[in-house]
């Protein structure tokens, strides 16, 4: 019994090696005072949850997910995008022009439409373990029961050995389940600093690090997508804060106390 | 030896063929009824009812007159039809050209297929056998052309006839065995012309001018002077690999081990003509006549036979019911439906082939496993109308040259939405002026406040489709949490609207 016991310790430990999560390199979000507070930047070969708790919020999401997916990839490489088919009908389908609008070329996209969670998890799974991507993105929607920790940590090794940095992309959702991803995001419209004549400015998330493996989490920020040089900006303070900043926590904090989960 | 054979399959009326019953009672006479013209009619009778004297086109009235213990069923076309279909699968085993001859027949195409089943007897033994212990009573003839065992089939004896015995067969034969239309058939007895044979010696000439050229070419075929091809109901394979077994295969596993080897054997075949596989096809049939099919696709010519099974694994995993061996299977067949010259990648030293290669396997995976229409890449189109200026295309099927997409404009933000709706979803709004953003809108029950806007970008309708379409004027609003939409009125104000109706078309980051 101990002997069996002690084999599938040996065979899980086997396991953990085989995902390193260092060893496929960082990337970061260009931004250094959000890559220090990362580490340097979000692990490559790893499982990145992306939250938008709201249906009107999915485009933003989508976008931050399309930017993360950018800064991870190498150029010349492709993304899978797993879609769900009632996403479509909620928040609209990929719109390709909008895709190149940030950056990101709409011919190295391969797009798997499937009708529900479970196959959007298989599609993905079996897109994460192909080394030749440069990064996938699972869009399951709303509260999918089939998204359990076992199926995130399925995720997160089969990134971390193909090196594939793969986001989950969680759509209409306030997730609190347990998740083996290297970090949570939840991102959310923001205001954007106005052009011209008051035409809405460029890209820009309010997004929350809701969690990090390895380290703390909790922090907020208002981010700039630049698609000419694909990277994050701070977004320019504007004169009344749309979104309220967490009260007693001023971004940029760095020490929160929050236990370590997932 | 060219050969042909016919099975002919008297599938429906042969349902209620069991002769007696079990208490020794005679079978009762057994008829299938069509209404023909406002008249329930016979449309097939069964052996019983046969040998009472009755035949199809009675009327159920007269048949019911001379026979009152009659027991009568509708006629069902369709289930005839679904189970000749049924039939002509299990008849693949025998040779991938089969034709259906409706209502209830079959033309096979035997040549060069004989020797495997050791003769042109032995084949037709074992169908006619296997049909039999499916409940199915068979009339074959072997012929030099399916014209004549056609004829043979329907109108003669069970028979094999060697080869230029065409002629001498078929003689005695009626005219209507040529397969020719009622009419002409009444026609020609009136003249006279009871069967083939008096026919034969006339003129062919008046023949054609009076009753058409059909007539005599359904001559020159049956009489075995000419030979066409049949048109088989399934594509031809461009190569393929089968194995039979003497004692049925009960596991499904082995069954897939098989085909892997099978897989070894069609790889081989198709390096040997310098061609990769798009399209395959797996086979499984049942000891009891069932076939199971299993088609997969590839974006590219393949050739490796594992990664082969790797996607039948997959289109397997997809099906709902499971692959079911019943009984046993019997025979397994791969054949490979299309293929394609192969050419051998060079792999460069960035290994950037290897790549692209790696990426078409996954297309081709996903495509076994979700459907190929499921995996899709975009290709732009050529119009400005926002929900047709991109197509998606199935990954597996796109060739030719990347599509170019225009590239954003510097340091401008995003033109058209990452989320698009198609249709439009209609909005409330409240405008400040006619021609201007509108200042607060409600989507979905939600009120939103316009913080910014820019706009109008106008997209005429495109007139040459003459849809009846209207001017749009989009606008890109921000409301005051943030969220970016993309918004229209449809209509020019007093020109082509009374009042415009308003439409948010999509969703920016």
């Amino acid at each position: 019994m101990h002997e069996i016991l002690s084999r599938l310790r040996a065979s899980l430990a086997a396991l953990e090696k085989a995902a390193p999560h260092a060893g496929n390199g960082l990337f970061g979000l260009g931004l250094p005072a959000v890559d220090a507070h990362l580490g340097g930047g979000l692990a490559r070969g790893g499982l990145h949850e992306i939250l938008a708790p709201a249906t009107a919020d999915a485009g933003s999401a989508a976008g931050f997910a399309a930017a993360l997916a950018l800064r991870a990839t190498e150029p010349g490489r492709s993304i899978v995008w797993v879609r769900q088919g009632y996403g479509e009908a909620e928040a609209g389908s990929l719109h390709a022009p909008g895709l190149a609008g940030l950056g990101l070329d709409p011919d190295t996209l391969i797009l798997v439409r499937v009708r529900d969670a479970v196959s959007a998890l298989r599609a993905g799974a079996e897109a994460v373990r192909c080394s030749a991507l440069g990064a996938v993105v699972i869009e399951p929607w709303g509260e999918a029961k089939a998204l359990d920790f076992t199926a995130s940590r399925r995720l997160a090794l089969a990134a971390g050995r193909s090196g594939v940095t793969c986001l989950l992309l969680r759509m209409a959702t306030a997730a609190s389940s347990a998740s083996a991803a290297a970090t949570r995001w939840q991102v959310v419209a923001g205001a954007s600093p106005p052009l011209a004549a008051g035409a809405p400015g460029h890209p820009t998330f309010d997004v929350t690090l809701l969690r990090q493996r390895a380290g703390t989490a909790g922090q907020s920020w208002r981010l700039e997508w630049n698609h000419d040089r694909r990277t994050f900006r701070d977004a320019a303070p504007l004169s009344r804060p749309v979104v309220p900043v967490p009260a007693g926590r001023p971004a940029g904090a760095d020490v929160v106390a929050l236990a370590r989960t997932g | 030896m060219s050969s042909r054979s016919h099975a002919r399959d008297e599938a429906a009326p042969d349902r209620g063929n069991s002769a007696r019953d079990a208490d020794g009672e005679p079978a009762p006479a057994l008829v299938f009824v069509e209404k023909v013209r406002n008249a329930l009619r016979l449309a097939a009778v069964g052996r019983a009812a046969r040998r009472l004297g009755l035949v199809p086109g009675l009327t159920l009235a007269d048949a019911r007159a001379r026979i009152p213990g009659l027991v009568v069923a509708e006629m069902d076309r369709a289930a005839d039809a679904a189970l000749v279909e049924q039939i002509a699968d299990f008849c693949d085993r025998y040779t991938p050209l089969v034709a259906l001859d409706p209502p209830d027949g079959l033309i096979l195409d035997i040549t060069g297929c004989a020797h495997l089943f050791k003769g042109e007897a032995n084949l037709r033994d074992d169908l006619v056998g296997r049909c039999a212990r499916a409940g199915v009573e068979a009339r074959t003839a072997i012929a030099g052309t399916p014209q004549t065992a056609r004829a043979l089939a329907r109108f003669g004896a069970t028979a094999i006839i060697p080869p230029g015995g065409e002629a001498k067969a078929v003689r005695p034969l009626p005219t209507a065995a040529l397969g020719i239309d009622p009419d002409t058939a009444i026609a020609l007895g009136r003249a006279g012309l009871k069967t083939i044979g008096d026919l034969e010696p006339r003129p062919w000439r008046p023949l054609a001018a009076r009753f058409g050229e059909d007539l005599v070419a359904a001559l020159r075929r049956t009489l075995g002077r000419e030979d066409i091809r049949i048109t088989p109901r399934r594509p031809l394979p461009a190569c393929s690999a089968e194995r039979g077994f003497a004692e049925p295969l009960l596991d499904a596993e082995a069954a897939l081990g098989v085909l892997a080897s099978l897989g070894g054997q069609v790889m081989q075949a198709l390096e040997r003509r310098g061609e990769g596989g798009r399209s395959f096809e797996a086979c499984f049939f049942r000891t009891d006549g069932k076939l199971f099919r299993l088609a997969v696709e590839t974006g590219r010519p393949m050739r490796d036979a594992k990664a082969l099974m790797r996607l039948f694994t997959e289109r397997l995993d997809a099906l709902a019911d499971p692959l079911d061996p019943g009984f046993g299977f019997d025979l397994i067949r791969l054949s490979v439906m299309a293929g394609e010259p192969f050419a051998t990648a060079q792999a460069g030293l960035d290994g950037r082939a290897v790549e692209e290669e790696e990426v078409a396997a996954l297309v081709d995976r996903l495509g076994a496993r979700f459907g190929v229409q499921a995996v899709q890449r975009f290709e732009p189109a050529d119009t400005h109308i926002p929900e047709r200026a991109v197509r998606t295309v199935a990954a597996a099927a796109r060739t030719g040259a990347n599509p170019a997409w225009p590239a954003p404009e510097a340091d401008m933000p995003p033109a058209r939405p990452i989320h698009l709706f198609d249709p439009p979803q209609p909005i409330e709004t409240l405008a400040e002026v006619p021609e201007g953003p509108p200042i607060r809108f409600r989507w979905r029950r939600v009120l939103r406040e316009v913080a910014r806007a820019e706009g109008p970008e106008r997209i005429a309708p495109e007139w040459w489709r003459g849809s009846g379409e209207l001017t749009r004027d989009y606008y890109r609003v921000e409301d005051v949490s943030g969220h970016r939409f993309w918004v229209y009125r449809e209509g020019l104000y007093e020109r082509e609207a009374e009042t415009p109706r308003w439409f948010l078309h999509g969703i920016f980051a």
